[in-house]
């Protein structure tokens, strides 16, 4: 086959990803409820979704359980990877593969195994419960973000700060963490995203009064069409490039993570 | 190195992974009685309920016929991109890969922005002075849905078992005089097998257990999988089945891993 053939090919699948989103961004700008027919330039829909309080505190609940989750993941993923670096090889597969269930299972059964986990403790579903969710399911991403960081570093130079007299944990911090640093910020970003990306999880394990944009989309989306998701959704697409292009700079493993999670 | 630095992981590990699933497994085979919880399949012989038979019948068409799909779109896609003659691989990798990180959610509320009544398809076939097409909330909407969502999870494995086919097995083929499209299907296929296996699963699996794109794109009309674990959790409170179905899925996953680990190995076998 000709090489223009496959160009156009691949130009066409290309389109068929982006045209519902290009479409989606064009009528965010529409001064027309209806889907279909041009109104006019406005930046209504913006105002109004600015407006929405329910949106607003979605938001806020996003960006909180997004930022807490990633970062208290990012402490104990860091250092649950520094200490199964140095696991027997039974013991170190046995504790990797279960960290990798969350990444390979379908999230509708994480979500739902989570939320027989907090009926069984009883703790009431809310904001808490969606923390404790969101840190489970991105711990993983930090220890597989950081674990090959650990493998390609020279161990001598931990073991040449304890000859030196540092306390181990001096050298963990003052050595080892330096080291996988890149990796930690790596796997900080990852969680991060999927964080404020995911839906499924959180839809099972957020209570009352508790959503995030992803739920609130939902319960949108399951009314019926609405512009303001247009809007949200230009927004949403345009901080996640951004994010997408700091992580991507960092790494381009990352992808196939997500490709991964989505699972 | 230090191993308690990993102590709280694993307590957290055990108290959000394993005892989870073990949740999952404790409800799906057993069943409240006078007595007291004792064991039971009752749950699973729910499951051969016609009403959901035909659910989890359903669910596997929908699911096997989007991933048909994909890998019939997605195979040339993967073949073209990793053959020499494309410069810009790269670039094109990432065209592909970027509405992927687009929620999920919008990417598929996107098509019922396209697809409804009054939506761009339809006043595009008025203007053609075609008639009005129901395109929401038929089967096809829900396979379309499935096929956009996961269209990149089936190229990205097959691409990236395709670039590293070496080409001068390539070459061999073609100087022992093979046309095109017996390179195609005496090494290209048999060489990318591993990839189009990964592919299969990846699409496979999510598509079995979506409830998103069936519920926005179906209109609960074509209830999958999903959406019976969902109901039963979050409406009718019957956790048991909920878990029973929760399971199957599980398992699903697990062969599924199996299958792929099997592939590595003897992928790596016939590159030898």
């Amino acid at each position: 086959m000709s090489k223009s053939l496959k160009k156009a090919y691949l130009w066409l699948i290309i389109l068929f990803l982006y045209a519902p989103i290009l479409v989606l961004m064009v009528l965010s700008f529409n001064d027309s409820r209806s889907r279909a027919t041009w109104g006019g330039f406005t930046f209504r829909w913006y105002i109004e979704l600015f407006k929405d309080r329910d949106i607003l505190l979605a938001l806020y609940y996003t960006l909180a359980i997004g930022l807490l989750s990633s970062v208290i993941a990012t402490i104990i993923g860091t250092f649950a990877a520094i200490g199964i670096f140095g696991y027997k090889k039974l013991s170190y597969s046995l504790v990797k593969n279960i960290s990798y269930i969350p990444v390979i299972n379908a999230d509708i059964v994480t979500g739902v195994s989570l939320m027989l986990m907090f009926v069984f403790l009883g703790i009431n579903q809310g904001f808490f419960t969606l923390l404790l969710a969101h840190i489970t399911f991105n711990i993983p991403y930090i220890i597989f973000s950081v674990l090959p960081k650990l493998h390609q570093m020279d161990i001598h130079v931990y073991e040449a700060a304890l000859d030196l007299g540092a306390n181990p944990f001096m050298s963990i911090i003052k050595v080892v963490i330096p080291e996988i640093r890149p990796g930690i910020i790596t796997g900080f970003l990852l969680a991060f995203t999927l964080s404020i990306d995911d839906f499924v999880i959180s839809f099972f394990t957020s209570g009352p009064g508790v959503t995030n944009l992803s739920i609130e989309i939902y319960s949108m989306a399951r009314r019926g069409i609405n512009p303001k998701i247009n809007a949200l959704s230009t927004l949403m697409f345009v901080v996640v490039m951004a994010l997408l292009l700091i992580v991507n700079k960092r790494s381009a493993s990352n992808t196939e993570k997500k490709v991964r999670r989505d699972i | 190195m230090r191993r308690w630095l990993s102590y709280p992981y694993l307590v957290w590990m055990i108290m959000f992974i394993t005892v989870p699933l073990l949740l999952i497994v404790f409800y799906a085979f057993t069943k409240q009685t006078d007595g007291g919880i004792v064991f039971s399949l009752d749950h699973f012989r729910q499951i051969l309920d016609p009403l959901y038979l035909k659910v989890f019948l359903r669910s596997f068409k929908i699911a096997f016929i989007s991933m048909l799909i994909c890998l019939l779109i997605g195979y040339p896609v993967a073949l073209f991109l990793s053959s020499k003659d494309f410069s810009q691989k790269s670039t094109y990798l990432m065209l592909i890969v970027i509405p992927m990180w687009m929620n999920f959610l919008l990417r598929t509320y996107a098509w019922l922005t396209l697809l409804e009544n009054n939506g761009i398809f339809n006043k595009l076939l008025e203007f053609l002075g075609f008639g009005k097409v129901q395109f929401l909330y038929s089967e096809g909407a829900v396979i379309l849905g499935t096929v956009y969502n996961f269209l990149p999870f089936m190229i990205l494995p097959i691409y990236s078992v395709m670039v590293k086919i070496d080409e001068s097995v390539i070459s061999a083929a073609q100087d022992l005089g093979a046309n095109s499209f017996q390179v195609l299907l005496k090494v290209m296929i048999p060489l990318s097998l591993p990839g189009v296996i990964s592919g299969i699963t990846m699409v496979f699996m999510p598509a079995v257990s979506t409830f998103v794109i069936s519920r926005l794109l179906g209109g609960g009309q074509f209830a999958l999988i999903g959406n019976i674990i969902e109901q039963q959790f979050l409406l009718t409170g019957n956790w048991g089945f909920g878990s029973a179905l929760s399971f199957v899925l599980m398992v699903l996953v697990i062969i599924s891993m199996f299958f792929m680990n099997a592939n590595e190995r003897n992928g790596k076998e016939s590159m030898l």
